[in-house]
């Protein structure tokens, strides 16, 4: 194994993995982070805590990814390249690893302009992809990026994202190739509500043997209102909101909007569950993990699967 | 050209406070070609200036000069003479030249009257966009002449992020191409895509200490 993870284990297991996401406070409070925690604790594989998300100044993510592991959940540490430079970066690996933290997602970031300190200085030194080939040579060659050796050098299970969605379409699957080549083990994508388009995305990473490489997570967010819907089809940029959805929420009926979007969330799962290439979900219920239980149960994929150590290795 | 926008009036004016005799100086150069700080602009901001001061009932004696360049010591001859008349030089060149006036002249107050903008190309008249950040490691050979460095909001070198719209424009700005958006299609175009394919890495930042340049056939001369 890379990484002794449990995210890893239950991917090379070839079960259908499931992760979720938790995003940390914006205070001191580890009681928020133990709270969130609480609703994902044996509902999945593994946990992502973001990173400043949408560039707001929160609790550290490292830090938070510490308490979660306090609270049994695996936890997906996620960098973005927006606020750290080249030492930032590998030094906060160093210690992430030194600590037992066991993924990370490498992320460009939102850029700062969206965020609440919109004029700060964003600094990009390396980018998302140059980002996965540093912790790879990290991990396997035990380098640095400047070339020195580590002592010691960190174990983790190597994430990236991917939007399907975003333009040019033809250019997404190349752009998965390049995560790939550059050392990603697993992927997790944007939240998928064009399953046709999506479908397109995945047979071409099929078509071009990607799939047999890299573990897939299909992004998916339950829509709590038609009100999110709207947002999100109109002002996340890169995100592809069909029509139709959206007609569907409506015909729900008054209250029962929140109902009829976790059932579409888990039509989406089921689907997910039978496409090749697709090796398990990323549910992000974003400030709505307390239904994550209810989501994980609804969508079939309780009991999470424990992977005694050793038995995930081909 | 370097690209330069003049400072709000009142900044400037703060600048001046306590001084009663200054030397507006203009800048022949790329300045004046972006319409901030040539002969026109130094008579405006002179004009301006004065019927400010005259308005507050404050005394200001502004004398105008504009050279060829503010940026090279050959320009510079006959204005060592004129800027002893003056407390302080105010200087509509870029950055450049407001620092290669102070070091001339170093017991004097130099105020730079723009903000050096970027470096850039003319749309139209009074219309220009930055295109180069002097990033001095050029990657458009490989970009389709389109500079990620400049024109990618997050200066990605491996290609678009998931932020690009489904119209093709930047995450930060619906009205602004994404770069790579551009590249990609320019590059497809040119059936030269695979220039794109490959993953690029990490580059070496050659622009964090100040830079500077000799020429291979000055080397013997400068260099000991």
């Amino acid at each position: 194994m890379k990484s002794g993870g449990n995210l890893e284990a239950v991917l090379n297991a070839g079960e259908f993995a499931i992760t979720g996401e938790l995003g940390p406070p914006r205070g001191t409070s580890i009681e928020a982070v133990r709270e969130k925690a609480a609703h994902l604790k044996g509902m999945v594989d593994a946990v992502n805590i973001t990173d400043n998300q949408t560039a707001v100044v929160r609790m550290a993510s490292w830090a938070t990814s510490l308490i979660v592991i306090e609270e049994g959940l695996e936890p997906n540490y996620q960098m973005v390249c927006r606020d750290r430079n080249r030492l930032a970066m590998q030094a906060d690996i160093l210690g992430a690893s030194a600590l037992g933290i066991r993924n990370i997602l490498c992320l460009s970031g939102d850029h700062q302009q969206f965020g609440d300190h919109p004029r700060s200085k964003g600094v990009f030194d390396i980018d998302s992809i140059q980002l996965v080939n540093m912790v790879k040579n990290m991990r396997d060659e035990g380098k640095f990026l400047g070339g020195d050796d580590i002592d010691g050098p960190p174990k983790l299970f190597i994430g990236a994202a991917a939007n399907p969605f975003g333009e040019p379409f033809e250019w997404r699957v190349h752009r998965l190739a390049k995560k790939l080549a550059a050392g990603a083990d697993f992927v997790q994508t944007q939240c998928i509500y064009n399953m046709k388009k999506f479908r397109q995305w995945i047979d071409e990473a099929n078509d071009m043997g990607l799939t047999e490489k890299i573990h897939i997570l299909a992004g998916v967010t339950p829509f709590k209102s038609i009100g999110m819907a709207r947002y999100m089809k109109n002002n996340v940029p890169g995100m592809d909101v069909p029509e139709d959805m959206i007609k569907r929420l409506k015909g729900a009926g008054k209250g029962k909007v929140a109902t009829e979007g976790i059932k579409i969330a888990c039509e989406q799962i089921e689907e997910f569950k039978e496409m090749k290439g697709v090796a398990g979900v990323h549910l992000m219920a974003i400030e709505w993990e307390h239904r994550v239980p209810q989501i994980v149960e609804q969508a079939k994929m309780l009991p999470r699967p424990v992977i005694t150590p050793g038995s995930g290795e081909a | 050209m370097i690209v330069a926008e003049q400072k709000p009036i009142e900044e400037i004016m703060k600048m001046l406070h306590g001084f009663t005799k200054v030397l507006n100086l203009g800048c022949g150069g790329c300045t004046s070609i972006c319409l901030a700080g040539g002969q026109k602009e130094v008579d405006t901001l002179s004009h301006d200036l004065r019927q400010k001061y005259a308005d507050t009932g404050a005394a200001i004696e502004i004398g105008e000069h504009t050279i060829e360049r503010q940026c090279n010591a050959d320009f510079f001859f006959h204005l060592d003479d004129l800027v002893k008349e003056y407390q302080a030089v105010i200087s509509m060149a870029c950055g450049a030249g407001v620092q290669f006036v102070a070091d001339r002249y170093p017991a004097l107050p130099i105020f730079p009257a723009l903000n050096t903008t970027f470096v850039g190309v003319d749309l139209d008249v009074g219309w220009y966009e930055e295109n180069c950040r002097t990033c001095g490691d050029c990657v458009l050979g490989d970009t389709a002449g389109i500079c990620p460095v400049t024109r990618c909001a997050k200066s990605l070198f491996n290609g678009p992020c998931g932020g690009t719209r489904l119209n093709g424009s930047c995450e930060v700005d619906k009205e602004l191409p994404c770069a790579w958006y551009e590249i990609h299609q320019r590059l497809k175009s040119q059936d030269r895509l695979e220039l794109i394919t490959k993953v690029r890495p990490a580059r070496e930042w050659v622009n964090q200490t100040r830079r500077t340049v000799i020429q291979a056939p000055y080397r013997d001369r400068y260099q000991k």
